[in-house]
């Protein structure tokens, strides 16, 4: 078996870019939708015409963002059978099944109710339109809860053992998979995220109305609803970040401390870094400036525990590898002899470690002919790109304390009706527009690119799970997707500044104003 | 609850329902997007025809969606091996579908022709290519496709994107373009403008003919000229997902499963019937002739399930690769939890599609079209 690098690389580029794109709309998606599910119900229950409009408004940019979350998502779903074939096979049986369910539970809810919030306006009642509204924000919501279900499992493979007959992963206990503590916190930080993002589109577009004194009251309405959710989501997205760094250092030791850039285990509790320059090739941090408790406290809720350091990552993982040749021995073993009970004895002491051994098959074709150099090499590939996850962390907390500071001074304003008083202020909520979607793309950053080398944590290698492609094959859809992407993007982002440039006023949805009431 | 063999068969017929699903309910939309400028004469007439199904074609995608993470759940080496080995057939289908929801949403957002002109036939060209190539892989399946596993079942393939274009298989395309564009004009005929609706009945018959002379030369090909596979020596249909414990013979007909099961013959049979219905009620009554259509669709699938069972995907390289229904499904445990999981939400699926269809109902008429403006 020779694994192609041109292919592993190409594949994974694919990936990273796609998903990342996926990823500028979905976030969006998912705020934006309870911002109009809030909007209707005000609407719904006071009968004021305006806040009609308001949800109206705000679902034609909502719109446009959708289709491209929706034209995005398939290539997802089909990206893990084109490009990953032996990944689909080797976890398809855990993995397959959240996404599966996704589609059953909420993507076709969400599919099908969509069109309606569109065009039912005038065809069903007010209350059912906003149970419309309602079960598409749900549907949003559980779709994402599903997508981390399957994410959550890559991180932290609960629920499931090794079938040598099979040759894959297959269910033990599904229960573990759904209620897998690192999905439930990277679901509810995730939602969050989304929902800050929602809540920042409406406010800064509502600022740069009421800078050019258009649609005051519209705008003064929309920035009430975004400042309360927005204050909500920015404070849960940064606690239960917290949640899923705590989740983190449970099972993926090393991710958390390449993002720390922890080269040795420190004495507990362990300082948290807040700046410094990572120094990949001599194992240090240069100019490092460390907050002393914070990491042991939050990665280990204790002041005892030690957080371990990127050295003895590296040791413990040598000690895993040996353990994997011997299980990769014994299943090559059962599979001449199906009978060999003590083949069978070591298979299932050590198979939690076989992945290990599968790391030896980037240097090596025969895992079991590993000398110490390759083990050491192994090893050593299991740690993440250090300066990347040390930034992109860091830059993305910063984004987040920023948001709760942004977003409770609009609240603070808008509780004292003085939204509109000072142009600071709406100047700077109009050009904070783009930071949730620079916090959410670092996120996902963090968490993917810090999985590397593994696809499955401890599992499967990301470099074996490729498919039977070529280069030239993974070329052509590469620079097919670079090529579409780009012209979508451009056609988007043209849409979405021409509409919100036209407003409420300029679609008809709401009576100009003029300038001088502002 | 069920044991393997039954949930491994139950799994094998929903996958076809999840086919079935997909060619009714959005193959209508491709045909649809696909006779845009055909049935559609003049901007008006393409914003009705487009109406009938905007406020539909999300949620019918979603059947492909789910088709593919079911495939991925049930059926892993099928996704995997299919997807990976038919990579640049699937990366234009994939490209249909990303442009297709931006093309329906984007369209309208501007008033100008040369703006309106490039996403109608950026539509057409998503239509064309998607039913063009589910027939062309389909065909493929018969063929028998190059792919073989080693000893850890990573599959590895030797063949080109070319080589999936064999004449039978061509005309498995053409079967599959004839008949949902065949489809797509019956929902015109019913849901559009009565001046639309008469050209599109018209259309319909034609196209109705077209696919059953194409599915008639394709069934004769496939007896004659296409040679079957069949799993030798003892069938061990609880046994663990691995192909390679078994062996396959070529050389057999396609059609031996339809003489083991003589009530197999329904099927084709009601492809055939569904064409003549097509036929006859088209142009009288719209429902008729989309319930014939669908029913044309739908027979069409199972017979091209039935004859291949207990094949999914049969390879010409090495034959013992093969993937059946007895050793390319997941674990008996998922297979249970995920029948589990459509027994609660498909229902529910049906009941919420059937409901919005109900809220839309009626023709979508060219006043109605003057009247709203369509910018959101």
């Amino acid at each position: 078996m020779i694994i192609d690098a041109d292919v592993v690389t190409l594949s994974r580029l694919q990936f990273a870019l796609t998903a990342l794109y996926h990823f500028l709309f979905v976030p969006l998606t998912l705020g934006l939708v309870w911002m109009l599910a809030i909007m209707e119900s005000v609407y719904v229950m006071t009968g004021r015409e305006v806040w009609k409009r308001m949800t109206q408004f705000w679902g034609v940019l909502f719109g446009i963002n959708f289709a491209m979350g929706v034209a995005t998502g398939v290539t997802m779903e089909f990206q893990f059978g084109m490009n990953w074939a032996y990944y689909a096979h080797y976890v398809g049986d855990v993995f397959g099944t959240p996404l599966a369910i996704e589609g059953l539970m909420a993507f076709f809810l969400e599919g099908t109710l969509v069109g309606l919030f569109f065009m039912g306006w005038k065809r069903i009642s007010r209350v059912k339109h906003l149970l419309v509204t309602w079960f598409l924000a749900l549907a949003t919501s559980l779709s994402a809860l599903w997508i981390l279900i399957a994410n959550g499992w890559m991180q932290n493979p609960v629920g499931s053992a090794f079938n040598a007959e099979t040759m894959r992963m297959e269910v033990t206990s599904f229960a573990e998979v759904v209620f897998n503590p690192v999905a439930q916190a990277k679901f509810v930080h995730t939602v969050s995220a989304g929902y800050v993002m929602g809540a920042m589109f409406v406010l800064s577009i509502s600022a740069w109305y009421l800078l050019r004194g258009r649609n005051v009251d519209f705008a003064k309405r929309s920035m009430t609803v975004a400042a309360s959710f927005g204050l909500a989501a920015a404070l849960s997205v940064v606690v239960l970040g917290d949640e899923s760094g705590y989740a983190v250092s449970e099972n993926q030791k090393m991710k958390m401390a390449a993002i720390e850039a922890m080269w040795e285990t420190e004495p507990a509790p362990a300082s948290f870094t807040v700046f410094g320059i990572p120094d990949v090739q001599n194992r240090t941090t240069h100019y490092a400036l460390r907050l002393p408790w914070v990491m042991g406290l939050i990665g280990t809720r204790s002041i005892d525990k030690p957080i371990p350091g990127i050295a003895n990552l590296v040791e413990e993982t040598k000690g895993k590898i040996d353990n994997g040749i011997q299980a990769y021995d014994a299943m090559l073993v059962l599979r001449e002899d199906k009978n060999n009970a003590q083949a069978k004895a070591i298979l299932s002491a050590h198979d939690k470690d076989l992945g290990y051994a599968l790391l030896l098959k980037h240097f090596i074709d025969d895992p079991r002919q590993a000398t110490p150099e390759d083990i050491q090499k192994a090893a050593d590939s299991t740690i993440p790109n250090v300066p990347v996850l040390f930034w992109s962390f860091r830059i993305m907390v910063a984004c987040g304390f920023y948001f709760i500071a942004l977003f409770a001074y609009s609240f603070w304003l808008s509780s004292k009706r003085k939204l509109d008083h000072k142009r600071w202020y709406l100047k700077l909520a109009l050009w904070s527009l783009p930071l949730p979607w620079v916090a959410a793309e670092l996120g996902w950053i963090v968490a993917e690119y810090g999985r590397q080398p593994w696809a499955i944590e401890g599992i499967l290698p990301t470099a074996l799970g490729v498919s039977s492609v070529t280069s030239g094959q993974v070329w052509t859809s590469l620079g097919g997707f670079v090529l579409f992407y780009t012209a979508l993007a451009v056609v988007d982002a043209v849409l979405m500044v021409k509409f919100a440039r036209k407003g409420p006023d300029g679609l008809g949805l709401w009576p100009s104003t003029t300038a001088t009431k502002a | 609850m069920f044991d393997y063999e039954t949930l491994r068969v139950i799994w094998w017929a929903l996958l076809g329902v999840l086919l079935i699903g997909f060619a009714v309910m959005d193959g209508f939309d491709f045909g649809i997007a696909a006779l845009l400028r055909v049935l559609g004469r003049n901007d008006e007439e393409r914003l009705v025809l487009l109406e009938t199904i905007e406020p539909t074609w999300e949620g019918n995608q979603v059947w492909f969606i789910l088709g593919g993470g079911a495939a991925f759940a049930a059926w892993p080496m099928l996704y995997a091996v299919s997807f990976s080995g038919m990579y640049l057939a699937i990366f234009l289908v994939l490209l249909a579908f990303i442009l297709r929801p931006v093309g329906f949403n984007f369209r309208g957002k501007i008033h100008d022709t040369r703006w309106r002109n490039l996403w109608d036939w950026v539509l057409v060209l998503s239509g064309v290519v998607v039913m063009l190539i589910s027939g062309v892989a389909f065909g493929n399946l018969f063929l028998g496709v190059p792919f073989q596993f080693d000893g850890d079942l990573r599959m590895s393939w030797h063949g080109s994107f070319l080589e999936l274009l064999h004449p039978f298989a061509l005309v498995a395309g053409l079967v599959s373009l004839s008949m949902l564009l065949a489809h797509g004009a019956c929902w015109a005929a019913m849901k559009a403008d009565q001046s639309i609706a008469t050209r599109a009945a018209t259309l319909a018959r034609w196209f109705t003919l077209a696919y059953v002379v194409l599915y008639v030369i394709a069934g004769i090909w496939l007896a004659y000229g296409v040679p079957g596979y069949a799993i030798v020596g003892p069938v061990v249909t609880d046994g663990v997902s691995n192909p390679l414990y078994k062996e396959v013979a070529r050389g057999s007909s396609w059609f031996a499963s339809y003489m083991q099961h003589p009530w197999f013959w329904s099927a084709p049979l009601l492809a055939i019937l569904g064409a003549v219905g097509v036929q006859l009620t088209v142009a009288k009554t719209g429902l008729a002739g989309f319930i014939s259509s669908s029913l044309m669709v739908a027979g069409t699938i199972l017979s091209a399930g039935f004859a291949l069972f207990p094949f999914l995907l049969p390879s010409r390289l090495d034959p013992r690769s093969s993937l059946t229904v007895w050793d390319a499904s997941s674990s008996h445990t998922t297979l249970g939890l995920m029948l589990g999981a459509t027994a609660i939400f498909m229902p529910l699926i049906i009941l919420y599609t059937s409901w919005v269809y109900r809220v839309l109902r009626g023709r979508v008429t060219l006043e109605h079209v003057r009247d709203s403006s369509h910018t959101y």
